[in-house]
């Protein structure tokens, strides 16, 4: 420790010049999101709770299947960038790492398993 | 220079000195509602999940997700969803650079406590109706 500059103890512990393109990145999700959540409410949320051959039919037409296919990968993509900020705010070194990585495993698998599952009633 | 004691100065005050405030406490809960909101999309997916994997498997889990704890879950989902909508939307106008005055900042953050409870009401009444 008594050897460390304060130049070398701050070296690397700067910004990641990541931050303005992350925060852009939110926003367009958001715009995103700001017409398919609507939408996902009027076309995809109301068949919740129907009978099976109903929702089998449902998603076997295009425009709910594409509404809940593109709202769960766009709002698994905003989870994960989101999620990641918090992660940062509230943890440090190997935890944050492990975090991150645990939520992006999560969300991107939850978004294959929603296209898998809307593919699978859809074809 | 080098070798000064790093381990003791003075921290500057955190959450534990401010009373919460209208724009702070909509700000965390816009966080809160963002990440909560894992738990409904996971609930939708293992559903969608469920329907693809066929009629006995979707009964099981239609059963779960249609029962009061899930329904439960769902209308807390929803009104998550429409929170943080309207928190979003909030953040994308400040980012844009207006409604940054303290007064319009207030009443933006009740808006959106007020406007998030009323359309997740709306909402729940029109898929009842439906």
């Amino acid at each position: 420790m008594e050897h460390l500059t304060d130049r070398k103890r701050a070296e690397g512990r700067g910004s990641a010049r990541s931050g303005t393109l992350h925060h852009i990145a939110m926003m367009i999700s958001a715009g995103a999101l700001v017409i398919l959540v609507p939408l996902f409410l009027i076309v995809v949320v109301p068949v919740i709770g129907a009978a099976h051959a109903e929702v089998a039919a449902h998603f076997a037409r295009p425009f709910p299947a594409l509404v809940a296919a593109l709202t769960i990968v766009v709002a698994m993509h905003h989870f994960r960038g989101g999620v990641e900020m918090m992660i940062q705010d509230y943890w440090q070194g190997m935890t944050r790492k492990l975090a991150i990585l645990a939520m992006i495993l999560l969300s991107y698998g939850t978004a294959a398993a929603g296209l898998y599952a809307i593919a699978r009633l859809a074809l | 220079m080098a070798d000064v004691n790093r381990g003791s100065r003075p921290l500057s005050p955190h959450l534990q000195v401010y009373r919460l405030q209208i724009p702070m406490t909509t700000s965390i809960l816009a966080r809160i509602t963002g990440n909560g909101l894992i738990v409904g999309s996971l609930v939708f997916v293992w559903w969608l999940v469920a329907a693809a994997a066929g009629p006995d498997y979707y009964a099981f889990v239609n059963g779960i997700v249609t029962s009061w704890l899930g329904l439960l879950v769902l209308a807390g989902s929803l009104w998550a969803l429409w929170y943080h909508s309207l928190a979003g939307l909030r953040h994308l106008l400040w980012d844009s650079g207006h409604g940054l005055e303290l007064a319009t900042a207030e009443r933006l953050g009740l808006a959106v406590v007020i406007g998030s409870v009323a359309a997740t009401v709306v909402t729940l009444a029109l898929l009842a109706w439906a």
